[in-house]
């Protein structure tokens, strides 16, 4: 018998079918992979086998964790499980935990409730697991504040919480999506060794290929609800009999077709960014205290020529927003200036900036989060051309926008709907259009893609690779995910802790990386091929 | 992964859910009930309010006079038909006042932060710091009683509301990206606010809106009642209950139905306001 056995599992809520005839088990001691795009059932499952559904679910089939049948368990015997036999992992270290109680309230608090222990001795075994996830007592106190963590460090204490109590299986649901690729690494790391201790079972929810990869034994491949394969994760992954695990991985590792350096020889030089810092006061230690600072860019320097493509990638925290924010003329500089086609725009009005903002468009990270929602694509889309010098007419308003959107692979006939009428991939290519529309010189991309579905992600990462050689737009592209900048940049610049540690041509940075900082980030990035070669080896 | 209620669907939808609402259906009802008789009252009532018929003086209820007449023989019924529009109007001039002052201010000191943010806000401070009630009270004792003073009174302790409201609507959008992209787009604080942030936090203001208007029909009846409000013959509910003090030992119903007119009123707007606000924000339907 497993440790875990999901049969035929079936849920409805309020009437639409989110899953179908789930099968799914989990040996103790093992690591499943649960992989595939948003939407397709991987959280529910989860949220099925710790019975913790949204109101108006409807569960079928059977759910049986240790022998136990999970769907018609009564509330008491499903809290005893929870945090106790079965420990879960989320995805947001920054609200999975309480900000008004201790970090050691939080992992001593599950030990109290499940096995009565008193203060102390629940206060020591939390110490015991706090030290166990690499959080020492010297600098990490039972009395430290989630808002004092970073956010590695939050969510060693998420694991901590739920490992507490040596639970016999973990659910961890995209545990590592919000960090970075240097923390994804320790985090993952840190489960793998917790999995070999205890000989937990591990259902690892992610939608990285590369990621379940390197960890899992074995991989489950979900897609609308219902299991697409099963299967050893090597095999699978190698032979790639299923189509849709084939479309996954083609789509994970894809890189679009360009012309490489093909504007980067002589070309004009279009952004050049001289000695730029920015300092954000902190609070002062002391009532009439000298007020701190806190220096979140230091002294950067780095010029963009027309039509290049170039990534700026580096750890989360590292700055890189706070200089594109800069060069987008959002954020003030401290010192330093930024000259933008010839002209220094650190310190122009708002109406000076016209003529520089047209030549110079923003893509964000969030398709959701990046258009007003009461208003309709072609306002939407249309909105920098406020900064024309004669604002156009309405038919010509409508040109533009038909224009644009048919130039991101979208149809005029979108301009009347609503932002929330469209997919995240449909969005990301609207916040493309709207970039666009001043035909602008540059295009500064915070994290394009990150937000995306690897299949979505490969469509976008195309369609910037073809504007880039049709229109000849330059691209800052701001990262931490290799691949991307990889697959679309010919430069990248690597920065750490508000500086510029290492700048080239990006095939080179990437093979041989010189500074300490690059070679960290290219040694934690997951990488499928490397990863399934290594499991075959393993195999043998 | 989630389950996606778009904001469309809400849109399309929300005059349905709305319906499906029992306060907000309750309230909505009583609300369009009291409208409907401030509306009628200006070209029908049972009687003219103008003639006095002494010889009917403090009559009980009655099928001539459904909730009798006061000391100087008019109809009661009549008098809250016709008080009802001069309590409604004061009561929405002033939530207006608070709105028109209020809103901007609150997103003037959302959009420039700092100096101007902090120094606005303890003035608000300020203002809330003295008792409302008591405040107007002390205003119209200062500028004379009446309906105008009165106004001006309500609506000066309704703008701090409306501006901690709208500031803390709009500080929350400003970090959005569709503002930064705005921004990006060159567009100025100005016209982002009134492209942006008004019609996002229109909703919340509403809400506000209809819980500061049952407040002011509150305020209206309490300086009304002590006599600073509505002066005669202007006939407000606050009035008559200041009319009928002195005789509520003999006929009660002279304060009971403008009392009731009251109640039921606030009740009614509240009602709608709590409707309103579970509509409107969709993270307080699903956790209820």
């Amino acid at each position: 018998m497993s440790l875990l056995e999901i049969e035929n599992l079936s849920l409805s809520i309020g009437g639409m079918p989110i899953l179908r005839d789930v099968d799914l088990a989990i040996e103790a001691g093992e690591v499943m992979g649960l992989v595939g795009e948003s939407g397709s059932g991987k959280s529910m499952t989860a949220l099925a086998v710790m019975r913790l559904l949204p109101h108006g679910a409807r569960a079928g089939g059977r759910v049986a964790f240790n022998g136990i049948d999970i769907l018609a368990a009564p509330e008491a015997a499903m809290n005893r499980l929870r945090g106790d036999d079965i420990g879960m992992v989320f995805q947001e270290p920054m609200t999975a935990l309480n900000p008004v109680k201790t970090i050691g309230e939080q992992v001593a608090e599950g030990i109290r409730w499940h096995t009565g222990a008193n203060r102390a001795d629940a206060e020591a075994r939390a110490r015991r697991m706090l030290d166990r996830v690499g959080l020492p007592e010297s600098r990490f106190p039972l009395a430290r504040y989630p808002h004092e963590l970073s956010g590695g460090q939050r969510q060693r204490v998420v694991i901590a919480i739920a490992c507490a109590l040596n639970p016999k299986l973990l659910i961890a649901d995209e545990p590592t999506t919000a960090l970075d690729v240097v923390l994804q690494q320790q985090i993952l790391e840190l489960l793998k060794d917790l999995v070999d201790e205890n000989r937990m079972g591990l259902l690892l929810i992610s939608h990285d290929l590369a990621v379940v990869a390197d960890m899992a034994d074995r991989i489950t491949v979900m897609r609308n609800g219902e299991v697409m394969e099963t299967g050893e994760t090597a095999r699978t992954l190698s032979e790639q009999v299923h189509p849709y695990t084939r479309q996954l991985a083609r789509a994970s590792t894809h890189v679009p077709e360009r012309g490489r350096h093909h504007a980067a020889v002589g070309a004009p030089t279009l952004l050049e960014v001289r000695g730029v810092s920015r300092d954000y006061p902190l609070r002062a230690r002391r009532l009439f205290g000298p007020a701190q600072k806190f220096r979140a860019v230091d002294k950067v320097s780095f010029s963009l020529a027309a039509g290049q493509s170039m990534a700026l990638v580096g750890r989360s925290g590292c700055g890189k927003s706070t200089l594109a924010r800069m060069i987008l003329a959002l954020d003030r500089v401290t010192e330093g200036e930024i000259v933008f086609q010839g002209e220094e725009l650190t310190t122009k009005t708002e109406a000076e900036l016209k003529p520089a903002r047209r030549n110079m468009q923003v893509v964000f990270q969030d398709p959701y989060g990046s258009f007003n929602p009461r208003h309709r694509v072609e306002r939407l889309v249309s909105e920098p051309l406020h900064l024309a010098d004669t604002p156009p007419t309405r038919e010509q308003r409508r040109e533009l926008v038909s224009r644009a959107l048919q130039e991101v692979g979208l149809q005029p006939a979108d301009m009347d709907k609503y932002a929330h009428e469209f997919s995240g991939g449909q969005r990301q290519r609207l916040s493309i259009a709207r970039a666009l529309i001043t035909r602008p010189r540059l295009i500064v991309a915070d994290e394009p893609v990150s937000a995306l579905d690897v299949s979505i992600r490969a469509q976008i990462l195309d369609l910037f690779a073809d504007l880039n050689r049709r229109l000849g737009v330059a691209y800052l592209f701001i990262t931490h995910d290799l691949t991307v900048a990889r697959a679309i940049t010919d430069q990248v610049l690597v920065m750490h802790e508000g500086r510029l540690v290492e700048e080239g041509d990006t095939d080179r940075v990437l093979a041989e990386p010189r500074s300490e900082a690059a070679r960290a980030l290219v040694d934690a990035a997951p990488d499928l091929g490397r990863a399934i070669a290594r499991r075959l080896a393993e195999a043998g | 992964m989630s389950l996606e209620t778009t904001p469309a669907s809400l849109q399309r939808h929300w005059l349905r859910q709305a319906f499906a609402s029992p306060s907000f259906v309750a309230g909505f009802a009583i609300t369009a009930l009291v409208a409907t008789v401030a509306l009628v009252s200006f070209v029908w009532t049972p009687y003219d309010i103008v003639n006095l018929v002494v010889a009917d003086r403090m009559k009980g209820m009655s099928a001539a006079h459904w909730f009798g007449t006061d000391h100087f023989g008019r109809d009661i019924l009549s008098m809250i038909m016709v008080g009802s529009r001069n309590s409604i109007a004061v009561a929405f001039l002033a939530v207006g006042i608070g709105i028109a002052v209020g809103v901007p201010l609150g997103c003037w000191a959302a959009a420039r932060g700092g100096v101007v943010d902090e120094a606005l806000m303890r003035l608000n401070d300020l203002v809330f710091a003295f008792p409302a009630l008591l405040s107007a009270v002390m205003i119209t004792a200062i500028f004379g009683p009446g309906a105008v003073n009165a106004i001006i009174a309500i609506g000066i302790f309704n703008v701090p509301v409306f501006a901690r409201v709208a500031r803390a609507g709009a500080l929350a959008l400003w970090p959005r990206e569709y503002i930064l992209a705005a921004r990006a787009a060159g567009k100025g604080k100005a016209l982002i606010t009134v492209e942006h942030i008004l019609p996002n936090i229109a909703s919340i203001l509403l809400v506000q809106g209809t819980i500061q208007f049952a407040l002011g029909i509150l305020a209206e009846a309490g300086l009304s009642y002590i006599g600073l409000g509505a002066q005669p013959p202007m006939v407000s509910w606050g009035r008559m209950l200041f009319d009928a003090q002195t005789r509520m030992i003999v006929a009660p119903h002279l304060a009971v139905f403008p009392g009731l007119a009251i109640v039921i009123t606030v009740l009614g707007l509240n009602l709608l306001g709590d409707g309103l606000r579970d509509v409107l924000d969709p993270r307080l339907r699903r956790e209820r």
